[in-house]
């Protein structure tokens, strides 16, 4: 069944996580929360592609994980609480997680929020956005 | 009888945690945030609760994929802090306050909210920076703490009304019980941000100060405000604010603010913290 609309569909740049998304996503989150333990971490990192095979995964969340592209994990069900052990377990701040998913460098970003953040105009809806 | 006295509010940003355990609070950066909560620590001092209420979230820390119950009140005797993967976090075990707890838990059950007992949990950043925030760094925390989790992780999280409707029966059930207990209720998370996303690093500051402004002024008012609406203004995990409606549900409608500070940004977030003194208190301790 494909996802159905949702109202916060139309919010640029963000995956809610909603039930659906939850429903999907357990193994990418279920593996992260692995991650909390420090023989889990080094397990994973000595191999990564074996490691994962313990967890309900897709090919996509897969390689997803393996790519470390953190959008698309959330858009396959991750959520940045969990998906953040994945960064914590790379040896990345969050700021570096947040910048990777800005498409920005962390230095740009640390800038941006310095001068008060990402500004809500233009960036409210899709149609806003697209107007710009 | 026991009494809600007041209620706060604060964000309770993990790195503001960090900032302190690794004694960073100096550094312009931080000091700028902590400096906001000088005021409020002296007021903590003078108001000496028995007992706080800490409404939180748990960040994929206790509570993982497994199990999201969307209120969860903890009636255990301690709460030791998580490891959240860098090893927990140095600061004191929460003892609880078991009897007032399972006091709240018949009260508000009983009043038609369905709450999650947990007498065994760990609590994470989202709990204990807030009262790092008020209270310091001391030996031990002040007084017992009764964590009250409410999930903001997973889509929906409990309306804004529920959240509001559930602080008023929180004051119910603390105000039948029997002993003489002065109760601060902390309402956790916010203000606007978004860490997750091409959007990541969303802030909204008007939204922010008339958020702060209704708290005080026009409650019901934010009582109506749709997720979408948190979400699409505040940022995705900006809707962590409807933990703020539990605590301000808590208070009498008639209260005084007695201190407001907003500063931006704290990693990622818009930093928000208020005091709000239940009106026929704050006028008796002044007398």
């Amino acid at each position: 069944m494909p996802r159905q609309e949702q109202p916060y569909d139309d919010i640029p740049g963000t995956f809610v996580f909603d039930a659906e998304r939850s429903r999907q996503g357990y193994g990418i989150n279920m593996f992260c929360m692995s991650l909390m333990k420090d023989e889990n971490r080094k397990a994973f990192k000595a191999n990564e592609a074996q490691y994962l095979k313990q967890f309900p995964l897709t090919a996509a969340q897969t390689e997803a994980i393996l790519k470390r592209d953190y959008n698309r994990m959330l858009e396959l069900g991750g959520n940045i609480y969990f998906t953040a052990k994945l960064g914590a377990t790379d040896g990345h701040s969050f700021q570096h997680l947040a910048a990777l998913m800005t498409g920005s460098t962390q230095e740009d970003y640390a800038k941006m929020m310095l001068a008060g953040g990402r500004p809500i105009e233009g960036n409210r809806s899709k149609s806003e956005k697209r107007r710009g | 009888m026991a009494r809600i006295v007041a209620g706060v509010t604060s964000s309770h940003v993990p790195a503001i945690g960090a900032a302190i355990d690794n004694k960073r609070t100096e550094e312009p950066y931080w000091k700028r945030v902590f400096s906001g909560f000088e005021k409020s620590k002296e007021w903590m001092a003078r108001i000496r609760p028995d007992v706080v209420i800490v409404v939180y979230n748990d960040h994929a820390s206790a509570f993982s994929v497994e199990l999201i119950p969307t209120f969860a009140l903890g009636c255990a005797t301690e709460f030791p802090p998580t490891d959240e993967g860098w090893g927990p976090r140095p600061v004191p075990v929460v003892k609880g306050h078991p009897e007032l707890a399972a006091h709240i838990a018949q009260s508000v059950i009983l009043d038609e909210f369905d709450l999650t007992i947990v007498n065994k949990m760990t609590v994470d950043h989202g709990l204990t920076v807030p009262l790092n925030l008020v209270f310091g760094s001391p030996r031990e925390w002040p007084c017992p703490v009764i964590p009250l989790a409410v999930n903001v992780v997973l889509y929906p999280p409990p309306t804004g009304h529920r959240c509001w409707m559930l602080g008023r029966a929180l004051r119910k059930a603390v105000e039948s019980y029997p002993e003489d207990l002065r109760v601060v209720v902390f309402g956790t998370g916010g203000m606007s941000h978004q860490i997750s996303g091409p959007r990541a690093g969303l802030i909204n500051s008007a939204f922010d100060k008339d958020f702060l402004d209704n708290l005080t002024r026009d409650p019901e008012k934010l009582v109506r405000i749709p997720h979408v609406e948190y979400m699409r203004e505040a940022g995705a995990e900006g809707i962590e604010l409807v933990m703020w409606l539990i605590m301000r549900g808590a208070l009498d409608d008639d209260v005084e603010e007695v201190y407001r500070f907003y500063t931006v940004p704290a990693s990622n977030t818009a930093v928000g913290h208020i005091i709000l003194e239940n009106g026929k208190f704050a006028r008796r301790s002044k007398q």
